[in-house]
């Protein structure tokens, strides 16, 4: 019987669910984790506004570790390969989630892109999200740690207007560095603003252009590389795998 | 705009709890969603009246309740005002986020003439 609304309805029961809405997210997300755990492979969700520059960091990223780590990366892109296009020529095997009209990559969609993604030995596998300061935020995707990158052209105030995304950032790279001399931008307001909305605000400053800070930033991502775990051949491609819909399916 | 898609999260979650418990008609849903959990509530409440019809939930009211943002020391638990340096003026520890972020469905209210 109805005991809230005082309607008296007998036929209607209250069911106590106090669960995260998003739990399915985060069950698949949970599993996304385990497969990278079980890989040895540090994930790393990327978000940023359109433009912030994650792919250009990426591309100098791939250039400061060349022959010192593997790279992967799966792009978030509404509409095009671009991206993915850029960071294979750059050296890092990538491939596009194509999101069509979504404005945030989930869980599901990564698991998806990891089953066909064409190499299994990454060091460092990058989630390139899809340009929004709002959404990407929500999902849990599996990943290590989240990374936002903020361009010094986008106002030091963005931590205090987007505080979702900045509080769940586990580092924020200040990105577009070479641009500081020709704007009027104040690098110690923006580490205040970070420092009201993200907890053990980290923020690292860099160019992709120039390469200043690009060191920093690889010694951050070597640092939070899992300890070398037993790695074979086949680990990822002959286990059985449970999936949402509660098939299995032997995975090549 | 991804509040369209908790909204289908929502409504499948309720489809799956009203197959469970015999429910045949949705008469009210209570979520609680944290001031900075990154939901708007307009949008939210669009989708929900936009994706409720032709579902279970056709006519169900959407209950809101917002809880505030509140933070304290991750070692301490001295509270830390929002908006303030999120660090503790005490022991110099990190806060942590103790409420705000919720997206949650408590309850669901349904008939369940079976029940």
């Amino acid at each position: 019987m109805c005991e809230t609304c005082g309607c008296g309805d007998p036929e209607i029961v209250p069911v106590e669910v106090k669960e995260r809405i998003l739990s399915d997210n985060d069950a698949q997300a949970g599993h996304n984790r385990s497969h990278f755990e079980s890989l040895g492979v540090l994930a790393i969700n990327l978000m940023g506004s359109p433009g912030a520059g994650k792919t250009a960091v990426l591309e100098a990223t791939s250039k400061a570790a060349a022959g010192r780590l593997k790279l992967g990366a799966v792009s978030g892109d509404l509409a095009t390969d671009r991206d993915a296009d850029r960071l294979n020529a750059s050296g890092i095997v990538s491939s596009t989630i194509t999101t069509g009209s979504a404005c945030h990559l989930d869980a599901r969609l990564v698991h998806h892109a990891l089953h066909h993604f064409p190499s299994n030995d990454s060091d460092i596998f990058f989630i390139e999200n899809v340009g929004n300061l709002v959404c990407p935020a929500i999902y849990d995707l599996g990943q290590t740690a989240n990374v936002v990158t903020l361009s010094v052209t986008e106002g030091e105030d963005k931590p205090l207007k987007y505080p979702v995304m900045f509080q769940k950032a586990d580092l924020v790279l200040l990105t577009k560095i070479d641009l500081i001399p020709h704007l009027d931008f104040d690098v110690d307001a923006v580490e205040d603003a970070l420092a009201r909305v993200m907890p053990d605000a980290r923020m690292l400053k860099v160019s992709a252009k120039t390469g200043e800070g690009i060191e920093q930033w690889l010694r951050w991502l070597e640092e939070r590389r899992p300890e070398a775990v037993e790695r074979p051949a086949d680990a990822h491609h002959h286990h059985h795998h449970e999936h949402s819909d509660g098939s299995q399916h032997e995975q090549h | 705009m991804h509040e369209y898609s908790i909204v289908a999260s929502l409504i499948d979650r309720v489809q799956q709890e009203a197959a469970l418990h015999g429910g045949t008609r949705v008469h009210r849903l209570h979520v609680k969603i944290g001031e900075q959990s990154g939901v708007e509530l307009d949008l939210l409440k669009t989708a929900f009246d936009t994706f409720r019809e032709q579902t279970i939930c056709d006519g169900a009211e959407l209950a809101i309740d917002t809880v505030a943002v509140a933070w304290a020391c991750s070692s301490c638990e001295r509270s830390v005002a929002p908006g303030s340096i999120l660090r503790c003026e005490d022991c110099g520890k990190p806060a942590r986020m103790v409420q705000g972020d919720e997206i949650i469905l408590e309850r669901i209210e349904m008939e369940a003439p079976d029940v």
